[in-house]
C-alpha cells in the first residue's frame, strides 16, 4: 500500500506479520498480534518523540497519532502514519536525517 | 484470501522505443509453456502479434489527488485487468494462467507495478511477476545517457534482455553490459538472440514461484558485481542524482518491527529516490529467511525461503538508489534496529556496523 495515496480496502499491510504469517514461521507463541502492535507503537514513539508527536493503538484496528497541541489523526498502518506525521508535525520525517539519528542514539545511551 | 503465490502473475515487458519488446514477446508466446497467457499492449507496433488473447490498452494514467507520480494508478490498466478477470471467470475467454503487459517505449513501469499490487480488486486476483526490460545493444548506451525513462526501465528490471546483439560490436555489447551491471546488479542479463532463449527463465521463474524462489535469491546474492568489493564510493562521493546499486550485510538478526518502522519511513520520505530494495533478512525469532522486495513506494508482501541459499546467515539487502548516501542508509538502518536492541551502558553497540559488500555507481545524465 502506498503511503502517499492511502487507499482503503487492500490486503493487510506488509509490515504486519499476521497478514503474511507464512513468511514468519517458527515464532514463539508469546508473539501475538497484540504484542506486535504494542511493540510497534513503542518503537514508533521513540522516533515520533523527535517530532513532538505520539502514537497510541486504537482498538487493535487503527492507531491515533497526536501532536503536542492535541491535534489527532486516525491511521491504519505505518505507511499512512508517516504521511500523517509529516502533515501534523509540519516537518519532513526523514530517517536519513542526521539530527534524528543523533537523537535516537542519545536516547539509547541514556537508557 | 488467495495465497499470494497462487495469484495470477502479471509480467511487465518494457523497454525504450524500438528496443525489441514486441519481437521478444512474439518469441516468448511461441513457447508451449506460455500458451495460457493473456497479453495487454499499449500500442500495436510494427511487429504483429498473433495471439488469441491479445488486447489493446489506451494509455492513460489516473493520478490520485494526493498521489505521487510513481504511485499513480494506471486507470486504463485497472479497467483492462478487472475486465479480463471478469470475462475469465464468466467463461467468455479461456482461463489464462498469466498476463503479460507490453508497455509503450516511454512508459514508466512503476505505476503499472503499483496498479497490480495496490488496486483493491486487482490485488486479490493478480500478483506482480518479473519486470522484463529490453535494451537495444546498438543504441542502448546513448538512450541510458539521455533518457531518464530508459534508466528507470533498466533500474527496476528483474530481467535485462539485450537485443540486436547480432548487429552490435563486441565493444558495444561489453560496454552496455558493464553499465547495466552497475545500474542494476541484481538483475539477470540475457541475450535475446541466444538460440536457447528460455521463456521460463525470463517470465515464470521469480521469487514468488515456490519452485524457483531459492534459486532466484541465490542468484541475486552471488552476483559478481555486488560482491566485487568496489567500495571506493562508499563514503558519500556520489553526485547529487547518480543512480547506483549496493548491497549491505548485517550479522545481527533484524527486529522485524523495527525494520518495518524504518522502511516505511524511508519509503514515505525517499521513495522516489529508492528505485529498488530487495533482500534476504535474518529476522529474530523466525526460523527461515524472509524475503523482501520493493519498487519505489511499493512493497511486495514478504515471503520466506524454506532454507538459506548458502551457509551465510547474514541479512543481505540490495539497494538501487538515486543520489542517496550508502553510508547514511546503513547508519540509519542500524540506528533503527538498535531501537529494539538497545545499546548497553558500556557503549558496546547492540548492532554491529553494517558491512558493505560492495557498491557500484553509474552516472546519470
Amino acid at each position: 500500500m502506498c503511503s502517499l495515496c492511502g487507499m482503503l480496502g487492500g490486503r493487510g499491510h506488509w509490515t504486519e506479520t499476521a497478514t503474511n504469517a507464512d513468511a514468519f514461521q517458527g515464532r514463539a507463541e508469546s508473539h501475538t498480534r497484540h504484542r506486535e502492535r504494542q511493540d510497534r507503537t513503542r518503537l514508533v514513539n521513540k522516533v515520533l518523540k523527535h517530532y513532538g508527536l505520539s502514537l497510541t493503538d486504537w482498538a487493535a484496528t487503527s492507531f491515533v497519532l497526536r501532536s503536542h497541541t492535541g491535534q489527532t489523526r486516525l491511521v491504519s498502518n505505518l505507511s499512512e502514519m508517516w504521511a500523517a506525521a509529516e502533515s501534523l508535525g509540519r516537518r519532513d520525517c526523514d530517517p536519513l536525517d542526521e539530527d534524528l539519528l543523533t537523537a535516537l542514539s542519545e536516547n539509547l545511551v541514556r537508557r | 484470501m488467495t495465497e499470494y503465490a497462487a495469484l495470477i502473475p502479471v509480467n511487465v515487458i518494457t523497454g525504450f522505443l524500438g528496443s525489441g519488446k514486441t519481437t521478444l514477446l512474439q518469441k516468448l508466446l511461441a513457447s508451449p509453456q506460455l500458451r495460457d497467457t493473456a497479453v495487454l499492449v499499449n500500442e500495436f507496433g510494427e511487429v504483429g502479434l498473433d495471439h488469441h488473447l491479445l488486447e489493446n490498452v489506451a494509455e492513460g494514467t489516473l493520478l490520485l489527488d494526493n498521489g505521487c507520480l510513481c504511485c499513480a494508478l494506471r486507470g486504463d490498466l485497472q479497467e483492462s485487468l478487472r475486465d479480463l478477470f471478469s470475462r475469465r471467470e464468466r467463461g467468455e475467454i479461456p482461463r489464462f494462467q498469466r498476463v503479460v503487459i507490453e508497455t509503450s517505449g516511454l512508459a514508466d513501469p512503476v505505476p503499472i507495478a503499483y496498479t497490480v499490487l495496490a488496486e483493491p480488486v486487482i490485488q486479490h486476483h493478480f500478483r506482480l511477476g518479473n519486470i522484463v526490460t529490453t535494451i537495444d545493444t546498438v543504441n542502448g548506451q546513448a538512450q541510458l545517457d539521455h533518457n531518464s525513462e530508459s534508466i528507470k526501465q533498466a533500474a527496476v528490471a528483474d530481467r535485462l534482455i539485450l537485443t540486436k546483439t547480432d548487429i552490435a560490436s563486441v565493444g558495444q555489447v561489453n560496454a552496455l553490459r558493464t553499465q547495466l551491471r552497475r545500474l542494476n546488479a541484481g538483475a539477470v542479463m540475457i541475450d535475446a538472440g541466444a538460440e536457447d532463449l528460455d521463456p521460463v527463465q525470463i517470465l515464470t521463474n521469480d521469487t514468488y514461484d515456490q519452485e524457483s524462489r531459492s534459486r532466484e535469491v541465490g542468484r541475486w546474492l552471488q552476483d559478481e558485481e555486488l560482491n566485487s568489493g568496489l567500495t571506493e564510493h562508499k563514503h558519500g562521493l556520489h553526485a547529487h542524482d547518480e543512480i547506483y546499486s549496493f548491497c549491505v550485510s548485517y550479522d545481527v538478526p533484524f527486529d522485524w518491527t523495527a525494520f518495518g518502522v524504518w522502511m516505511t519511513m524511508l519509503l514515505n520520505r525517499r521513495g522516489d529516490k529508492v528505485l529498488r530494495i530487495k533482500g534476504l533478512l535474518n529476522v529474530a525469532g523466525v526460523a527461515t529467511p524472509v524475503l523482501i522486495n520493493g519498487v519505489q513506494h511499493i512493497v511486495h508482501p514478504p515471503v520466506h525461503l524454506d532454507h538459506w541459499p548458502d551457509i551465510d546467515r547474514q541479512s543481505r539487502i540490495i539497494f538501487i538508489v538515486q543520489g542517496l548516501s550508502q553510508q547514511r542508509i546503513e547508519a540509519s538502518l542500524s540506528a533503527f534496529n538498535a531501537l529494539a536492541n538497545p545499546v548497553p551502558l558500556s557503549g558496546v553497540p547492540a548492532v554491529g556496523p553494517a558491512q558493505a559488500a560492495s557498491e557500484t555507481v553509474v552516472s546519470r545524465p
